[in-house]
């Protein structure tokens, strides 16, 4: 099923998308990949305040590539989300909702998904110059020395994702494996 | 004795490093459309679509295909009648320093595996050097992303484990990657040599064209099965299920060592990337 959400990613929103939709994000999203979790998380065991507010907040894995001249950002795929698997329920606890990647994520992941009714999307590994045509805006917010690892706000416009792992727990990179191999018999 | 000036290496370097970024091979471009031409699965369809679109877009906006503009690997086959006037490996270095600044690639090279301090350049270049007989150089830039490459596994094998434990061990290797390394995946296995000569191999098979088979005709049918094999395990594209899970396997081997059997897999993701000029 296709769903169209727009930031802020409530918990309503996150209700209502199942593994396996494809969902399209339109407004603001953040981009943070390993070096800038690894800040993030430093800031909130020391108790201080984030760069950005994360409560209903989407991250997208992503290191892009250098803007051309005119453009607002290079070629912006997802990145493999099991490295940011050691902080994402630190993030989630503190009102994550949305996190976009591609790849595995670890069962401690899983579970905060469920308790914090998140949702895991999955953008095309690869294809990242498909999808930075849907990035209107970006802008570096914090951590410029980390290059293409800054956090950047991003406004999006139908983000093309698909949802991997739903509030329920459900996981599409095991239930569409089993859905095919089945009607393979 | 021929003379190369270093500042031709430089130029081509820099040419092959935006020019494999930004364009995928036409080998790997068939295969992609054939896995598509091939594939029943619907999610498994609409990736394919976006993957072809992507690559399409890329062309026409000389964009990098993808984010990840890797490691620059590179590979040079020098021929022993060629003198460089000039630091070669600097020049290559340069090339890349080069390449990745104007063709706007990203910088992914930390100067420490543990400090990690980004070099801001996309230097050192991984160099890979072979000595060939002639008067030519032969340069491939092949830019390595790491969402794949992480996924890569070697083991020591007992040579009673023989060819069987080779297919379980690349199809484990494959299978327990699933969605990570972005399939539709190629896979390049080496198989013998000594530890570190099984990995080299299993690099430099990445660097076959895709539908190009090992002149062994016993190592042919293995890449053939051990492709088979893979696409019926239903990872599929990004592995939301399919068929394709692989474009190819390409199997290099060499001899190795009468108590022995080291076997490595290097994986690469569906955005191939290597480009060869002749110097």
């Amino acid at each position: 099923m296709a769903v169209y959400i727009n930031t802020p990613f409530t918990t309503d929103d996150a209700k209502r998308i199942k593994a396996g939709d494809t969902v399209y994000i339109s407004g603001t999203i953040y981009t943070a990949r390993d070096a800038a979790h690894k800040r993030l998380c430093e800031l909130v065991a020391q108790g201080k305040e984030l760069p950005f507010d994360v409560k209903d907040a989407v991250i997208y894995y992503v290191g892009p590539t250098p803007p051309k001249p005119g453009m607002a950002i290079g070629s912006a795929g997802p990145t493999t989300s099991y490295r940011m698997d050691a902080y994402a329920p630190t993030l989630m606890d503190l009102g994550l909702r949305g996190m976009i990647g591609k790849g595995k994520r670890s069962v401690e992941v899983v579970e905060s998904i469920k308790k914090n009714g998140a949702v895991y999307f999955a953008a095309i590994g690869g294809a990242g110059a498909l999808l930075s045509s849907c990035i209107k805006e970006a802008e570096v917010i914090a951590y410029e020395d980390l290059g293409a690892e800054a956090v950047r706000k991003l406004r999006v416009e139908n983000l093309p994702v698909v949802a991997v792992i739903d509030t329920e727990g459900t996981n599409l990179y095991e239930t569409g494996r089993k859905a095919y191999l089945e009607s393979q018999k | 004795m021929r003379e190369i000036n270093a500042c031709d290496i430089v130029k081509t370097v820099k040419k092959l490093c935006i020019e494999a970024n930004c364009h995928l091979g036409e080998d790997v471009k068939n295969c992609i459309k054939c896995a598509r031409e091939n594939e029943t699965w619907e999610t498994a369809c609409d990736v394919l679509d976006k993957i072809i679109e992507n690559y399409n877009i890329a062309d026409e906006l000389s964009a990098p295909i993808c984010q990840d503009t890797g490691v620059a690997c590179v590979f040079l086959e020098v021929g022993q009648d060629v003198h460089i006037n000039g630091d070669l490996n600097e020049a290559v270095n340069e090339g890349v320093r080069q390449g990745y600044k104007d063709g706007y690639l990203r910088k992914s090279v930390v100067k420490d595996p543990i400090d990690r301090v980004n070099t801001g350049d996309n230097t050192p270049a991984m160099i890979y050097y072979d000595i060939v007989p002639g008067d030519k150089l032969t340069i491939t830039v092949a830019p390595k992303g790491f969402g794949s490459e992480n996924m890569s596994r070697i083991v020591m094998l007992r040579p009673s484990d023989g060819i069987e434990g080779v297919k379980r061990f690349v199809i484990n290797a494959v299978e327990e990657a699933g969605p990570n390394p972005c399939p539709p995946i190629v896979v390049g296995v080496g198989i013998g040599g000594t530890f570190d000569k099984a990995a080299y191999m299993a690099k430099k098979a990445l660097l076959r064209d895709l539908g190009e088979h090992n002149e062994n005709p016993y190592y042919e049918e293995l890449e053939k099965e051990l492709l088979q094999s893979i696409n019926s395990l239903g990872i599929g594209p990004q592995g939301f299920g399919g068929k394709a899970t692989a474009l190819a396997v390409n199997v290099e081997t060499m001899p190795t060592h009468i108590a022995g059997l080291p076997c490595a897999v290097n994986i690469n993701c569906h955005v191939a990337r290597h480009k060869t000029e002749v110097l």
